[in-house]
């Protein structure tokens, strides 16, 4: 019962998958733009564009070249950047790794950050800790990315001289060095994350206690610690595993403007710039890689809060 | 005997929005002494269950303990420091809720959560706690005594699940138990068996109990001691023989009226000639529905199998029988709302189309569907003469000043003042809304009304006055009812005909006082001795009967083949009730029973019970023994 | 005890009488009514001064928005500047208030159609069920799997940006989530029993719709759609924040912190004015939404020992 509901939400992850290299096959390559007459510019006469259109492929029907760009796709074949012919894959290569890395430390430091600053707020809730942090959390997530991020470089970079305000890697930083780089985007990260994340873990406990259940504890004697770590977690874990996946999702929104605000050299950046010079192919390469990130990890959550349900753990 | 609980002048109030205190309980007296099972009795908002929190130190999120005292063994426990009061919970005052459904944690095992409070409060190791919740999963006569600790809440069933939590209360050896409506949301087969087994260990362990109800007849069973509220307020209180058997004061006979008396033949209403006409209003033919859809074309849960039913006109046909029989399914397929899979029916002795989709207007408007539940049967953004109005309007025509005075003239049927017709469903009680419910039914000047457990969620009282109400509308108007409803004594208080269904198929039908006659198809039996009786000792007398012993611990379960009943009958005969369709047997003027055992051996098997009964009561035996 | 109470017993025709007395007693009472906090108030007042800017901005601003007549770029405030300039010598303050009806006017714009598509689908689906329901769900599910600014960005590379592709994509992307909204709000309405009294009264499809649910739906889609103008307007200033959104030299909140960005490290604060305007607007919808919907959530947990 269960593997059959995991495996079934599987398939629709496989499902998802599809549609979205579709839609991001069609959003860029089939509706208006010819990718032969950006490269070859304005100037370009109907012979050659005729000649490049049959060596890209661009002559056969929209299915064919979809499929092929899809198994190319699928095999590791990126394809090479319109704009500088450079191959798309090595283009990507050490971007990817240095997002990666910057994602990879803002989920370190923010997920057991929010999760254990949103259970001390829901075990003691209308205090004024609580409140503070629900107006904190309330205004940050109602702010762009962006705010956040001149906030801090006016703060810390601009006033109190602190942290550089880009984050620009050479390649040959000492530890020191890229950690300082690294510390604006990440601070400017953990905190947009971090507000949502708790948020959503204090929400998610306080629905369970709020159940009867709870009630029960409560007139069974049952102290407040236990209550929380036994009663309530337990059944608040599907939730939570939840919220984090849905966030470290949301990173990939994040990462987007932060990259830009510090011009850090990662995968997003290199999007922009793509999307800027409307070079297609680099911009269908990561869309692909973000969107199929941001598939999975709430592919995960989805599994996750199958797998947290009694109900289906243990069945009659 | 030394006092326990000493409640003095208790007064619990509320606050709404703009900090105004409501008195919720005001001023209250009462005491407990060891041994003793006081009944607290009311209407909802008595402050029942108000009172009986507050003997735990807790108050509902929003109320507040404004005076009084609680002595627990001397001790004022609502003066004790909250880590004082944290270590009464549990260890010496458990409390034990209406719905086990929703008080188990889903994510525990039974086993901890029975356990939890000796261990946490020190009374007992884990070792000695598992070894005596055992020991009480036995003396609760639970299933699997041994493995049940182990299993998740949601892996057993309902009345299980009650039980399990009188172990829970139970385990930690508490001076005194609080059971609040712990077996109002059961089945009548289920309640008793529940109640017996809350009655042995109570007595067992010496244990002293409050037990919240609203049912009379329940209290007459469990109580020594009743205590009667009334709006937050002690109307009348006594021992249980004072208060059930001489009441004095007004509340109290008001309380008594509106309990139905114990089915039996004479009660069903008599029907005027003045609305009799040859033809039947409704009549349902050899139909079998159910739920989702082969694709053979039969239902995938098949609910209802070859059902035959008639409606005659200006009567009220009562349709029994245990949740998950069907009785709700049956009032769908008149209403066309669930389309049948096999079978005909007829209005007015044409053929009617089992698609409501299909039907004319007229024949909508002449079968009329009134839900159980007012609360959301009624759109929340409508006001009460939009609501009624709607059904004039819609079959009627009836527009602008017209319409206004037929929503008012109804409104009179239903014995309500013309003011409503202003006010919102949520400002309405529970009675008034049900009225409004089926004031809107009568709008459409209906042939035929649905009523499905119309009186079910109300209280007794209220409940009550909504039958009298059916009963003058039938006589005014000649409309015909089909009443749903899981307690035979109001059906059996209220119908012309009765229909037993069990399991999805009639067992017995007939006028009311052929089926409460003898001979009786085993399950009418089963039925008719589950039915509480107010009377002190009633439950001793009837857990000694044969037919409780063997069919009242199993659920409905629906069968393709044989009798459906067979696992819970005491006179099945094997081979034969399990393989082959029950004939339908026919008896004088319209009564049939289902079963495979003839008129005279279902007649035989009455007397040998009636013999044994009457055995039983004249040797004095205990009267817990099964 | 008893004994009191037998005395003090009317007898015969009084108890007739003394038993009309007890009346059945009412239900609990009706619901909170919606009451704001000096929070929430203070809100109402901040989002009704943007909207009217929005509406009358232009008109009230000292300088056109692309006039460059401050003395130099990157100034504090000064004379008849209260903000100070931008980078290009522009008055910020007059940038502000034309910025309001642009960065309000297309996230409304945007969150309407979002709407208007989002509620007609969402209900159609729950109202229709069946192979309709399943297909748009499904590409629904395909839209909501996509972050919403990887589908700004994809839509963005394949037309270009102008201001109606930017209400265009805002509404299509987040019609999906109204979409959602919409249908699960419809579902749980259909199945509740006034509905079903309707239908079984046989009404037809239009007036259920009309009357039962759509007065059901109104209160959570309000609620909502203070929400979904919040996500409308980050989204769109975020776009404009990278260069993709509305293009200069129009003046949008979004695209006013990118442009001065720089002036950050010469301490102006030119990019800090149209964020904390951002901030104001989308912070106050966020209260008066959590006001409104406030849930009487830990009320249980208080009770804890």
């Amino acid at each position: 019962m269960m593997t059959q509901m995991v495996l079934r939400r599987i398939g629709i992850g496989f499902v998802t998958l599809l549609v979205v290299s579709l839609i991001v096959f069609m959003g860029t390559s089939i509706l208006p733009g010819d990718v032969a007459q950006i490269i070859l510019g304005q100037s370009a006469t109907e012979e050659t564009l005729a000649v490049l259109r049959a060596e890209l492929g661009l002559d056969q029907p929209g299915y064919v070249r979809y499929f092929s760009w899809l198994g190319n796709m699928v095999s590791g074949d990126l394809g090479t950047s319109k704009a500088g012919g450079a191959s798309i894959s090595s283009l990507i290569d050490s971007r990817l790794g240095n997002t990666m890395k910057m994602a990879g430390l803002v989920a370190l430091i923010s997920i057991p950050f929010s999760v254990s600053l949103g259970l001390y707020a829901a075990m003691h809730p209308g205090t004024w800790l609580d409140r503070s942090v629900t107006f904190m959390t309330l205004s940050t997530i109602s702010v762009p990315e962006f705010f956040i991020a001149t906030l801090l470089v006016l703060i810390l970079a601009v006033e109190l001289h602190w942290l550089p305000s880009t984050a620009y890697l050479s390649g040959n930083e000492s530890g020191v060095q890229l950690l300082k780089a690294l510390a604006m985007p990440i601070l400017t990260l953990v905190i947009v994350v971090s507000a949502q994340m708790i948020r959503m873990t204090r929400a998610g406990i306080l629905n369970v206690m709020s159940s009867p259940y709870i009630e029960m504890a409560i007139l069974k004697g049952v102290p407040r610690r236990r209550i929380i770590l036994r009663h309530a977690l337990l059944n608040a874990i599907g939730p939570i595993v939840n919220v984090i996946a849905l966030n470290l999702a949301y990173l990939v929104s994040g990462v987007v403007i932060v990259e830009t605000i510090f011009a850090y050299p990662g995968l997003a950046k290199l999007m922009i710039d793509g999307v800027q010079t409307r070079d297609l192919p680099l911009v269908q390469a990561c869309a692909m890689i973000f969107c199929g990130t941001y598939v999975i990890l709430i592919l995960i959550a989805d599994v996750a809060s199958i797998l947290a349900n009694p109900r289906l753990r243990h069945p009659k | 005997m030394d006092k326990l609980l000493e409640v003095k002048d208790l007064r619990i109030s509320a606050y709404n929005d703009d900090a105004v205190e409501i008195p919720i309980v005001k001023g209250v007296n009462f005491d407990i002494y060891k041994g003793q099972v006081v009944a607290l009795i009311g209407e909802s908002g008595s402050g029942k269950t108000t009172i009986s929190l507050a003997s735990l130190a807790y108050t509902k999120p929003g109320l507040e303990i404004v005076g009084g005292e609680i002595l627990l063994k001397g001790e004022d426990v609502l003066k004790a420091s909250p880590l004082r009061q944290r270590e009464l919970r549990g260890a010496s005052v458990a409390y034990l809720a209406q719905s086990a459904a929703a008080t188990f944690n889903p994510a525990i095992t039974i086993g901890e959560q029975v356990t939890e409070s000796a261990v946490l409060h020190g009374v007992l190791t884990q070792e000695q706690a598992t070894k005596r919740a055992e020991a009480l999963y036995h003396a609760l006569e639970l299933p699997n005594p041994d493995r049940i600790g182990y299993r998740y809440p949601h892996q057993v069933s309902g009345g299980q699940l009650q039980r399990l939590m009188a172990a829970m209360a139970l385990c930690g050896k508490p001076d005194l138990m609080v059971l609040d409506e712990p077996t109002t949301a059961l089945d009548v087969t289920t309640q008793i068996e529940v109640l017996k087994a809350f009655k042995k260990v109570i007595r067992e362990e010496d244990a002293a109990a409050i037990y919240v109800t609203h049912d009379l007849a329940v209290v007459a069973q469990i109580a020594d001691h009743i205590v009667v509220l009334y709006g937050g307020e002690v109307m009348e209180q006594g021992t249980a023989d004072q208060i059930i058997n001489h009441p004095t004061h007004a509340y109290t006979r008001r309380l008594m009226d509106a309990v139905r008396p114990t089915p039996e033949a004479g009660q069903g209403s008599d029907v005027g000639e003045e609305h009799f006409r040859e033809i039947p209003a409704v009549t349902v033919n050899r139909m079998t529905a159910g739920y989702g859809r082969k694709p053979n074309g039969e239902p995938a849960v098949t609910v209802l199998r070859d059902i035959n039913v008639n409606v005659k006109n200006g009567h009220v046909v009562g349709v029994i029988g245990e949740s998950g029989c069907g009785k709700s399914t049956l009032a769908r397929v008149m209403a066309g709302l669930l389309p049948p899979s096999k079978g005909e029916l007829k209005l007015d002795g044409n053929g009617l189309n089992g698609d409501m989709s299909d039907r004319s207007l007229e024949e909508l408007q002449k079968i009329q569907f009134v839900f159980q539940m007012a609360d959301t049967a009624l759109n929340p953004k409508q006001e009460i003469g939009e609501i009624i109005g709607r059904p004039l309007e819609f079959y009627h025509g009836l527009t602008g000043k017209e319409k206004h005075q037929k929503v008012v003239e109804i409104l009179e049927m239903v014995e309500l003042t013309p003011e409503f017709v202003s006010r919102y469903p949520m400002e309405l009680s529970g009675g008034q809304k049900q009225r409004i419910n089926l004031a809107r039914s009568l709008a459409a000047n209906p042939e035929v009304m649905l009523c499905d457990e119309v009186t079910s969620a109300l209280d007794s009282i209220v409940g009550a006055n909504v039958i009298k109400l059916l009963t003058a509308l039938r006589d005014k108007t000649g409309v015909s009812f089909v009443f749903i409803s899981h307690d035979l004594s109001t059906v059996s208080s209220f119908a012309d005909e009765i229909v037993v269904l069990y399991a999805g198929r009639v067992v017995e039908q007939g006028p009311t006082d052929e089926v409460l006659t003898p001979p009786f198809h085993p399950y009418t039996r089963l039925l008719i001795s589950s039915v509480p009786e107010m009377r002190l000792g009633w439950l001793e007398e009837t857990m000694n009967k044969r037919e409780m012993a063997v069919g009242i611990s199993k659920g409905v379960e629906i069968t393709a083949v044989g009798c459906p009943f067979f696992n819970r009958c005491p006179v099945a005969i094997a081979g034969t009730c399990d393989t082959k369709t029950a004939p339908a047997r026919e008896l004088n003027d319209g009564h049939q029973i289902s079963c495979h055992l003839t008129i005279d051996q279902l007649e035989q098997s009455e007397a040998h019970a009636a013999a044994q009964v009457a055995k039983m009561q004249n040797e004095p035996t205990s009267p817990s023994a099964a | 005890m008893t004994e009191e109470i037998v005395n003090e017993m009317p007898k015969g025709e009084e108890i007739v009488a003394e038993i009309d007395k007890f009346d059945e007693l009412p239900d609990a009472p009706p619901k909170r009514r919606i009451k704001l906090t000096w929070l929430g108030k203070l809100s109402v007042v901040i989002v009704v001064f943007w909207v009217v800017i929005a509406f009358i901005g232009p008109w009230i601003a000292p300088f056109h928005e692309m006039d460059i007549e401050g003395d130099d770029s990157f100034l504090d405030a000064y004379d008849n500047f209260y903000l100070g300039t931008d980078h290009l010598g522009r008055d910020t303050f007059s940038r502000i208030l034309w910025g309001a009806r642009m960065t309000i006017g297309i996230s409304l714009a945007a969150t309407l159609l979002a709407y208007c598509m989002g509620i007609t689908l969402g209900i159609a689906a729950a109202v229709k069920g069946g192979w309709f329901d399943m297909i748009v769900s499904r590409l629904n599910d395909a839209v909501l799997a996509l972050p919403s600014i990887m589908l700004g960005l994809i839509a963005i590379a394949a037309f270009g940006s102008s201001i109606p592709i930017l209400i265009t994509i805002a509404a299509i992307i987040y019609a999906s989530s109204v979409f959602r909204i919409a249908r699960a709000l419809g579902q749980d309405i259909m199945v509740q029993d006034f509905v079903e009294a309707a239908k079984a009264r046989g009404e037809g499809i239009w007036w259920i719709i009309r009357a039962e649910v759509l007065p059901n739906a109104a209160m959570p889609l309000a609620t909502d759609f203070g929400l979904r103008l919040v996500f409308v307007v980050l989204f769109i200033s975020s776009l404009s924040f990278l260069g993709l959104g509305v293009q200069p030299p129009q003046a949008d909140w979004g695209s006013m912190v990118r442009e001065n960005l720089q002036g950050l490290s010469y301490k102006s604060y030119a990019a800090i004015w149209p964020a904390f305007a951002i901030a104001s607007f989308t912070i106050a919808i966020n209260l008066i939404v959590d006001d409104v919907s406030a849930k009487s959530g830990g009320s249980l947990a208080k009770k804890m020992v």
